[in-house]
């Protein structure tokens, strides 16, 4: 459990770390994730493809996390009533625009996605002749 | 006995009132949400935000002070995104196999997500300001405020944007995905392709929705969130000046 939580914020860390060191334009937390996944690889690596996928206290600690991630967006989404001027001034515009384009966004991204992963798996497993 | 106004006054000097409240309102909101059978447009962020809005303003107390409190909650989103390596590696030959399309999908979506907002917005007479600080909506609070900032928005309406952008996606993914006929097929590409939709359009909000539909939606969306937060940051500012 201990060494679970140590492993997510020395990931997050080092990733702040390398984020101010290098001016990349990722936050540091994501590139947290992409060191906990490269640690992970490296398990696997040093302990062979039998053991077990992640370490078991790790899965426990980011099924938690995880389990309710939108928990952790409401204090920023409080912050709301310190823009209810501009809001309540553009509210028409702002609302229309962010539902047209969620929406849209959605939409087309899970159509691409799946027209071009049609398109792929066709091409590998070759028709029959008609 | 201390009187009660004294003991308002330690209340509301301790990081401890705000920081429960927060957990108080989003377990109000869960328990609505669970107890609306699962229904997305019930959505907890939104109710949790609406009751503390309101418990606020009638206290008077302001968002700096709140936020005191709060800020314990917002720190554990950091790793909480480093987590989601977790499932990202347990799906890996899954996201293997998928990476044609993922990459397709991110740069067409992305594409959208920005030009359909700043468009909207500007047809109908936003306020300069306001369209900029909408134009990196889609993507994690971080990476948007950082755009915002260096295109001339407003970093912290950028911030109240992206949640509310969130909320929007967690609301409608699921009736959206069925309308488009993606989510009823048993085949697990279907997963794949509304989990990574959800990522790229509504960030780490629509990434918990498609967590709750399904891990594997889940685990595209978070991969999703990611790419299309560097994305967002390179095209934004070459974008904007389209308008």
């Amino acid at each position: 459990m201990v060494n679970a939580l140590l492993a997510l914020l020395l990931c997050q860390l080092a990733g702040e770390a390398l984020v101010r060191a290098t001016d990349v334009p990722v936050p540091g937390p994501v590139l947290g994730l992409v060191l906990l996944l490269g640690a992970l690889a490296l398990l696997r690596a040093v302990r062979g493809p039998e053991s077990g996928d992640v370490p078991e206290p790790l899965e426990k600690v980011s099924a938690g996390l995880l389990s309710h991630l939108s928990l952790l967006f409401v204090p920023a989404g409080v912050g709301v009533m310190v823009h209810a001027q501009r809001i309540a001034a553009d509210w028409l515009p702002l609302t229309v625009a962010l539902i047209v384009s969620t929406v849209v966004t959605i939409a087309v991204s899970a159509v691409v996605f799946k027209l071009v992963d049609r398109a792929l798996s066709r091409r590998r497993t070759p028709q029959a002749p008609q | 006995m201390t009187s009660p106004d004294l003991l308002w006054v330690y209340l509301t000097q301790s990081p401890l009132l705000w920081l429960t409240a927060t957990l108080a309102a989003y377990a109000v909101g869960h328990a609505l949400h669970l107890r609306a059978g699962g229904n997305p447009l019930v959505n907890p962020v939104a109710i949790a935000v609406i009751l503390l809005v309101g418990v606020l303003t009638v206290t008077g107390t302001d968002y700096a002070t709140y936020f005191d409190g709060a800020q314990f909650v917002h720190f554990l989103l950091g790793p909480a995104t480093v987590a989601l390596a977790v499932p990202l590696w347990r799906n890996r030959a899954e996201v293997r196999r998928r990476l044609v399309p993922m990459a397709v999908a991110l740069l067409v979506g992305s594409v959208t997500a920005v030009v359909s907002a700043v468009g909207v917005a500007s047809l109908l007479g936003a306020a300069p300001q306001t369209m900029l600080s909408l134009a990196p909506k889609s993507v994690t609070t971080p990476i948007a405020m950082g755009v915002a900032e260096r295109i001339g928005g407003l970093p912290s309406l950028t911030a109240v944007l992206v949640i509310l952008t969130g909320i929007v996606g967690a609301m409608v993914a699921t009736p959206l995905l069925n309308a488009v006929g993606l989510s009823n097929d048993p085949r697990k590409g279907d997963w794949a392709a509304g989990g990574f939709a959800m990522g790229i359009a509504a960030h780490g909000i629509g990434t918990a929705r498609a967590f709750q539909v399904h891990p594997l939606a889940g685990t595209f969306a978070g991969i999703a969130m990611g790419l299309n937060g560097l994305l967002t940051a390179i095209l934004v500012p070459v974008l904007i000046t389209l308008f």
